[in-house]
């Protein structure tokens, strides 16, 4: 509609997306009334499952569809043999004729087959290339086992100062991954092997904790900052307001999760909460460190020498501005007796993840997105769109975590309709991206981020509607408490977040520092970190279903636990691969930043030839200097 | 439009939405909640120990693992006799200067709940022996072991409380294994965990989602035999944690089922009572617990168990029948009014 298309022709253009909202909507509106539902088995014409069956069909669907191609092209060549049974009976035809008729098609013959010898208009002279448009040609053919990347177009010039921080910034974070990811594998043997250890600062109790807390304002908080910092003064046309309070917010949040991982370790916990296990001091390093950020951003768009405010900056700042507001909310104490801590832990790890990690990375991804494939964001409205669908809705559905708890019904119910309506900012987010990729599909092959990006968009879409479909009654039953919500929260977190870092990591490190990863690693990467995440959320999925039902038939709780038991190794060897794809990532961004590049002859012989003029020249006039 | 390109309207308007919208859904609704509930008349506080195992229970991060709620659903009533309401959580206020509220409900159950455990397990014996290695009295559990909440001793005096571990769980050492302080008032904490009962004449909040029962008159002919449920399913939720799915006990801890004289007696009136009303005449072993009772088990339900365990494990006696088991409950009942 933005490139000024006809209403109908904007329809028959979208029909899909349409379709599938359509659709999505006509499936929930029965999702509210599911109270009268009579229970104690597995349900499968519940809407909540048929969702969530769906989005795991979805990539089957589209196998099915291929193998319809090829059926097709299988009846084209049985089509053949009958094409083959006429052509012999042309052929007879054809003997038979006599010379006259036999001359005629002869003639006939050569005028079809008339072609110009296509280099009719070219010159006689040798080839130049005065305007030297080839830059490079390839001497040798030999057999590729990988195929040749784009590289990083040269950008304009980032101050060496901002470069270094942002680096800083990447760096850190990625300690904070490997980590992070360290202690979570850990943990993950640890529901294998219980007795791996026994000491007290290993336990999983502890470190539990101790790897969402680092994965999160570690590892994804950093990532997305220093990011941010490229991003926020690049698309406000001007240079960031101030370089110093990026290094004290830098160090402000390592320092917060340094010592929150030490405090953890050590039994010292703010009494429960998810995602709020620091305590308030250390919380409050992490706090000053995100305002000294947010007033870096404020001002940057403040003295932006653009009209507009570029829609990635709406996200970003709106993030780092609603983090803080839920941060102080978390830990202020005068609404938190009793039940009311439980209300306020569900709106705070909610908000924690709607509101930092997803509106800012959503921020981020309209930048980097577009720049990777050179060409707009489809609708730039939509995104907007999504934006104020996002708090809207977002903003309320914190007690979903809390489904048939003692917290009030009516807050319940709104988390609820509130899970629905986040189908509105995800289906406009998702089509959005997919749409700006529309014709550019054939960069996918060429570029080493897009695959990131596009792992990332499909997360976004499958988890966020993963999150809907959770938040229904019936599905609580079935799922609540087992773990298919670390399945989810895996696929959200590490699926959408950490491949969007990833991909915007890769597309701007080059871009900073001139130097590409190794190619070979960036492929192993990205499929060792998605096959592992698919090790990892798979069985965890099937298991926490087979688990929630042992329940609701009344089983032996230990009954569950036994049969946990193999989707748990599963899950170990897929955390596994997911933590030696970190390796590989920390290698990688090892080699953007520290590569050492071969010195370039034409430079050096530039270099001397100068160096020897120079000499020349020195002694006659020294004002050459 | 001017507005969006004004950065202070822009950002003020969308904090404006987020902040109202913060206040109706989570700050209002909250404070209202804790206004408005009071702790339920027979709710007891934590003891000094109790309030003491708190700390190690929060310290230690068991709520990674165990809820504290009881939601309304069918599939919930195991672990509570009535599902959890605000009232039950009035009571926790801020834990100290530096530590927030601590509801503990939980957002995983990849153990137990925990809200109701002091009634379903009262026994301190068996506490301590499942911190110092859950596997030494539930061989499939995953969780972690505590050892650093115990001590050796070689010579443990008369006011420690010494843990009998069986031997492929203990350290090699010869000392005896001592309960620390902090591993007394973590059991106290565990063992303070009990629903409180409503005000009498309070209706109780109903569990939502009931299974459907299949109607046991019309699957048996006999109405003298009817289907009783599956007593293995039900031994291994109230029974094996200490009496072990091989029927043997734990040697100085919990007595072996298996050729038990109380098991296999003809005359089941001991053995009922024991299961509804708790055992405490042998000082070899710990003490048992009114099971039946504080899980509140239905005559088919005990009989059930009772057929199990009088017919496993090389165990061979007659079985009971619910209506047997139903004859010495209420005679039970008029005995001892509870």
């Amino acid at each position: 509609m933005t490139k000024g298309k006809t209403l109908p022709a904007f329809i028959s253009d979208h029909k899909l997306t349409l379709l599938v909202m359509a659709s999505f909507f006509a499936i929930t509106s029965e999702g509210f009334a599911q109270q009268a539902t009579e229970q104690g088995s597995f349900s499968i014409s519940e809407p909540g499952i048929m969702i969530m069956i769906l989005l795991f069909l979805l990539p089957l669907l589209i196998g099915i569809l291929i193998l319809v191609f090829k059926l097709k092209n299988l009846f084209r060549s049985i089509e053949k043999s009958d094409v083959k049974q006429e052509a012999r009976n042309f052929a007879a035809y054809l003997n038979e004729l006599d010379e006259e008729q036999l001359a005629l098609v002869q003639k006939r013959k050569e005028n079809l087959e008339y072609r110009t010898k296509a280099n009719e208009l070219s010159g006689t002279l040798p080839p130049e290339d005065a305007r030297g448009l080839v830059v490079a040609s390839i001497e040798h053919v030999s057999p590729q086992f990988i195929a040749p990347k784009r590289k990083a177009l040269p950008r304009p010039a980032i101050d060496p100062r901002l470069t270094k921080l942002i680096l800083w910034f990447i760096g850190t974070a990625t300690f904070w991954l490997v980590f992070g990811t360290t202690i979570g594998e850990y943990l993950g043997i640890k529901f294998v092997a219980p007795d791996v250890d026994q000491v007290s600062w290993l336990s999983f109790g502890r470190l539990r904790p101790i790897h969402t807390n680092s994965v999160f304002w570690g590892w994804s908080s950093l990532a997305m900052l220093g990011l941010a910092y490229y991003v926020v003064p690049m698309v406000s046309n001007t240079s960031i307001n101030n370089i110093k309070h990026g290094w004290l917010s830098l160090l402000f949040i390592n320092a917060s999760v340094v010592m929150g991982t030490i405090f953890l370790a050590a039994g010292i916990n703010n009494g429960g909460g998810e995602f709020r296990e620091y305590i308030w001091p250390v919380m409050l390093l992490f706090a000053i460190g995100i305002v000294l950020t947010l007033r870096n951003f404020f001002l940057t768009v403040a003295h932006r020498k653009t009209k507009e405010i570029y829609v990635s900056n709406w996200y970003v700042i709106a993030a780092t501005m609603f983090v803080i507001v839920i941060s102080i909310i978390a830990y202020v104490p005068y609404w938190q007796i009793g039940l009311g801590e439980s209300i306020i832990q569900g709106y705070y790890m909610h908000q924690g993840v709607g509101m930092w990690f997803m509106l800012f990375t959503l921020g981020l991804i309209y930048y980097f997105l577009p720049q990777q494939l050179n060409r707009p964001i489809y609708s730039y409205s939509l995104g907007i769109l999504a934006f104020w669908a996002q708090i809207l809705f977002y903003t309320v559905i914190g007690t979903h975590h809390f489904i048939f708890s003692s917290i009030p019904w009516s807050l319940q119910t709104t988390a609820i309709v509130g899970s629905v309506g986040m189908v509105i900012p995800v289906v406009a987010g998702t089509a959005n991206f997919l749409l700006t990729f529309r014709g550019g599909w054939n960069k996918l092959r060429d570029s080493y981020t897009l695959p990131f990006f596009l792992v990332g968009i499909i997360f976004y879409f499958t988890g966020s509607l993963q999150g809907t479909v959770e938040a229904f009654r019936y599905t609580n039953l079935l799922w609540h408490f087992t773990d298919f919500t670390v399945a989810h929260s895996h696929i959200t977190m590490y699926g959408i977040i950490s491949f969007f870092m990833w991909a915007g990591i890769y597309a701007m490190v080059p871009r900073l520092t001139g130097k590409e990863p190794p190619q070979l690693l960036v492929g192993a990467h990205f499929w060792i970190a998605l096959i592992g995440l698919m090790f990892y959320n798979i069985p965890l999925m099937i298991g926490g279903t087979l688990k929630g039902l042992s329940w609701m038939e009344g089983k032996p709780f230990i009954d569950s636990v036994v049969l946990m038991a193999p989707y748990w190794l599963w899950r170990a060897i897929g955390g596994s691969m997911m933590w030696f794809a970190h390796l590989i990532f920390a290698f990688n961004l090892y080699k953007m930043i520290a590569k050492k590049t071969s010195p370039d002859i034409k430079d050096l012989a530039l270099e001397y030839m100068e160096g020897e003029n120079h000499d020349k020249h020195a002694q006659p006039s020294p004002s050459t200097m | 439009m001017d507005f969006f390109n004004n950065h202070k309207y822009l950002f003020g308007a969308a904090l404006l939405l987020f902040l109202g919208l913060t206040l109706a859904v989570a700050i209002l609704p909250a404070i209202s909640n804790q206004n408005n509930n009071a702790p339920l008349p027979q709710a007891v506080a934590l003891s000094d120990e109790a309030a003491k195992g708190k700390m190690i229970y929060i310290a230690e991060g068991c709520v990674a693992c165990h809820t504290q709620q009881v939601r309304n659903v069918d599939m919930d009533k195991l672990w509570g006799s009535r599902p959890s309401i605000s009232a039950d959580y009035a009571d926790i206020k801020r834990t100290d200067f530096w530590r927030n509220t601590a509801t503990l409900m939980g957002t995983e159950r990849t153990g137990p709940d925990l809200i109701n455990i002091g009634n379903r397990q009262p026994s301190s014996d068996w506490h301590l022996l499942h911190l110092y290695n859950p596997r030494a009295v539930v061989s499939q559990s995953i969780m972690p072991a505590y050892p650093w909440l115990f001590v050796e001793k070689q010579n443990p005096g008369k006011e420690d409380i010494v843990i009998h571990v069986p031997d492929e769980f203990r350290k090699k050492s010869s000392g005896s294994l001592v309960a620390s302080q902090e591993a007394l008032h973590l059991v106290a904490y565990l063992q303070s965990l009990k629903q409180t009962p409503l005000p009498d004449g309070t209706p109780q909040p109903s569990f939502l989602y009931k299974a459907e029962k299949p109607d046991v008159k019309e699957m048996v002919g006999n109405p003298e035999e009817v289907a009783l449920p599956d007593g293995q399913a039900l031994y291994s939720s109230n029974c094996q944690a200490c009496h072990q799915p091989n029927g043997e006990g734990l040697k100085g801890a919990f007595p072996a089922l298996k050729e038990s004289k109380i098991v296999l007696d003809e005359n089941p009136e001991l053995f009922v009572k024991i299961i509804m009303q708790g055992y405490d005449a042998n000082p070899a072993f710990g003490v048992m617990p009114a099971v039946g009772i504080n899980n509140q088990l239905l005559p088919e339900a005990v009989a059930a168990i009772m057929n199990h365990e009088r017919t496993s494990w090389g165990n061979s006696a007659r079985k009971v029948t619910a209506a047997e088991v139903k004859k010495i409950m209420e005679l039970i009942g008029k005995e001892v009014p509870q």
